[in-house]
């Protein structure tokens, strides 16, 4: 069977796959349907995902959409419904280019993209490392394998709580190490949560709880390895660069797509560290776009605002989805 | 790779620096918690110079943690059960079944999945507001607007793993009970359900964690009465000053719970993401 329903036409995998004829060779689309008569079951099973779906994700989503479009305000926003309708005006208002607003918001985009790939680049780099260097057997390899994982499986607000403790400008322990110990910065203490410093200071403890899951994820595509395949490169003389190169990266390829798409997504929509290294308003050199958007809506009640950034946000978000579902797809929900 | 003396050699670097990485916040944690406030304050001490354990005496005073820890409990259990019962029926319906509308069903979940929790935060706030104007149901302030939330946000990974889970499952194994006259549920639940277990036990620790740490969601959703260990544990922090020792003792009981449960499974979860995720 080299086709699956997924490939097939939605309609037509509807057609043939609950009700084939009977004594009719199987269409070859679609795979064999176990249970040939026409059955609610199906629906059944996913009609309390399908509620849960609707009233939660689909709907505040359209609602999300409508939001943009009107004005809606923290007078009536017990009674939203009456709100009135303004057209595009949140749009030009807001998102402006020119306007202080406007270029607020793009230049977010643009550093929450930065954040994005230093993030992922870095926890995609410890986590490769860990995983291959745990890939060979050697004592205490399983002890550490629990170890590295912790930072991923703590809440996440306690390893930000930790860090902002750590980042303290006058007693941390960040600026003990850095200038007390190696007289780093002329032996100023730099604040590290605020300004310029603490765009970096939020992607180090990003990192810190990321880079495990890389390393979980590449550490199971890394077990399909068989030990061989090295052991006869190595007698034809690679080294361990070219191992890594011609061996182990094409090996962890499948995993890797989906690892950095789903890293991307965290990272980009990261709400948590900064609300709890900075609070309800983050230094503006180091705003992301989902705190930014919290800004609008519950720091300056401009729900309009908040929700023309939003539906931006949606369009840039479906589209990478739409790339996303193509690598995810064909698998998850395949029958073979 | 093959073990060269080179590789130990680097092997040996890269596993002492990354687990210094790690462990360096965690000692600074679990280090402060046990010193007494005065030596807190200060610069910071990597060795104590005193060592108490009043500050996992006193957190249960100075702010009402056990109430902040029952309501987290409370409604992490709930959301993770709800979410793993929803997410096998669901899961198992794309793995084995054929129905009409089944890509669009997992087209749907699959892309909710990509969006942030601030894009629902402030229409979700409006219809549970348009839901207790009409019905009187208090989806706010209620431990029940967060389960429901919270559960429906762990949904999307917990489908899409579970069906390639199940997916993975030879179907000879559900054939031969239902010949036994077991029926398609009966299957499920004697036959395919104790083979996924590792895949179970990795969706229901991810749908534990998740809940466990949210923030957003929690700091609009729940009041005074409702409020969860992320937002109470700012409670230590007041104008002036931070208790820091109490709160980081706070830190280490509020992560012992997920901790000691991700330890305890966490080969489970190696074999059920790579079952069904990496593959």
């Amino acid at each position: 069977m080299t086709h699956s329903a997924l490939e097939s036409s939605p309609a037509d995998a509807g057609r043939s796959a609950p009700n084939p004829a009977p004594g009719q060779p199987e269409n070859v689309t679609a795979p064999p349907a176990r249970k040939p008569r026409r059955s609610f079951l199906p629906y059944g099973l996913i009609l309390p995902a399908a509620i849960l779906e609707i009233l939660i994700h689909i709907g505040p989503m359209l609602l999300g959409i409508w939001i943009a479009f009107i004005s809606l305000t923290q007078l009536n926003l017990t009674n939203w419904l009456n709100a009135p309708f303004v057209g595009l005006q949140n749009f030009i208002n807001g998102l402006n280019p020119e306007s202080t607003i406007g270029q607020a918001f793009f230049s977010t985009v643009g550093r929450t993209l930065g954040y994005t790939i230093l993030v992922v680049g870095f926890s995609w780099i410890l986590g490769m490392a860990g995983a291959v260097f745990l890939s060979s057997n050697f004592k205490g390899r399983a002890i550490l394998r629990t170890f590295f994982l912790i930072p991923y499986a703590l809440p996440a607000y306690v390893g930000t709580i930790a860090w902002a403790f750590m980042f303290n400008q006058r007693d941390g322990a960040v600026n003990q190490i850095l200038v007390d110990t190696f007289h780093l910065f002329g032996d100023e203490r730099p604040f590290w949560l605020l300004g310029q410093n603490s765009f970096g200071a939020m992607i180090v403890v990003n990192i810190w709880q990321l880079w495990p899951f890389a390393f979980l994820m590449l550490m199971a595509a890394l077990q399909n390895v068989p030990n061989d395949v090295y052991e006869a490169a190595a007698i034809d003389g690679a080294s361990l660069w070219q191992q890594f190169r011609t061996i182990t990266l094409p090996m962890v390829r499948p995993a890797n797509g989906v690892l950095l798409m789903v890293m991307s997504l965290w990272t980009f929509n990261q709400f948590n560290i900064p609300f709890v290294l900075f609070g309800a308003s983050s230094p503006k050199e180091a705003t992301l776009v989902s705190p930014l958007i919290y800004q609008n809506s519950f720091g300056s009640w401009n729900f309009g605002l908040g929700g023309a950034m939003s539906v931006l946000l949606l369009i840039a978000l479906f589209i990478a989805s739409a790339f996303y579902i193509r690598m995810v797809l064909p698998k998850g929900a395949d029958n073979d | 790779m093959i073990e060269t003396r080179n590789f130990r050699i680097l092997r040996n670097v890269v596993l002492t620096i990354l687990s210094l990485w790690v462990a360096i916040p965690l000692y600074v944690v679990v280090s402060t918690s046990l010193k007494p406030l005065k030596d807190v304050a200060g610069l910071f001490q990597w060795i104590p110079r005193e060592i108490t354990a009043s500050p996992y005496l006193d957190i249960w005073t100075t702010v009402p943690l056990a109430k902040y820890f029952q309501n987290s409990l409370i409604i992490t259990v709930c959301a993770t059960v709800c979410s793993v019962t929803v997410a096998v029926l669901a899961a198992y319906a794309i793995a084995r079944l054929q129905f009409k509308g089944k890509r669009a069903f997992s087209l749907t979940v699959l892309s909710t999945q990509m969006f942030p929790g601030i894009l629902f935060l402030l229409p979700l706030y409006l219809i549970f507001t348009q839901i207790r104007n009409l019905t009187g149901l208090q989806l706010q302030g209620s431990y029940l607007g967060l389960i429901i939330t919270y559960m429906t946000f762990t949904l999307p990974f917990a489908i899409w793993m579970l069906s390639g889970y199940f997916a993975s499952i030879p179907k000879e194994l559900e054939e031969a009970s239902m010949i036994d006259g077991t029926g398609r549920m009966g299957a499920l639940f004697r036959v395919i359900l104790p083979v996924a277990k590792p895949g179970i036990i990795a969706v229901a620790v991810y749908s534990f964690i998740s809940a466990w740490g949210e923030v957003l969601f929690a700091s609009v959703l729940t009041n005074e009465a409702t409020k969860t260990l992320s937002l109470g544990l700012k409670s230590y922090a007041s104008e002036s000053d931070v208790f820091w020792n109490q709160l980081m003792a706070a830190s280490v009981v509020v992560s012992l719970p997920v901790l000691i449960g991700f330890i305890l499974v966490q080969k489970h979860l190696v074999a059920g993401l790579s079952a069904g995720a990496v593959k």
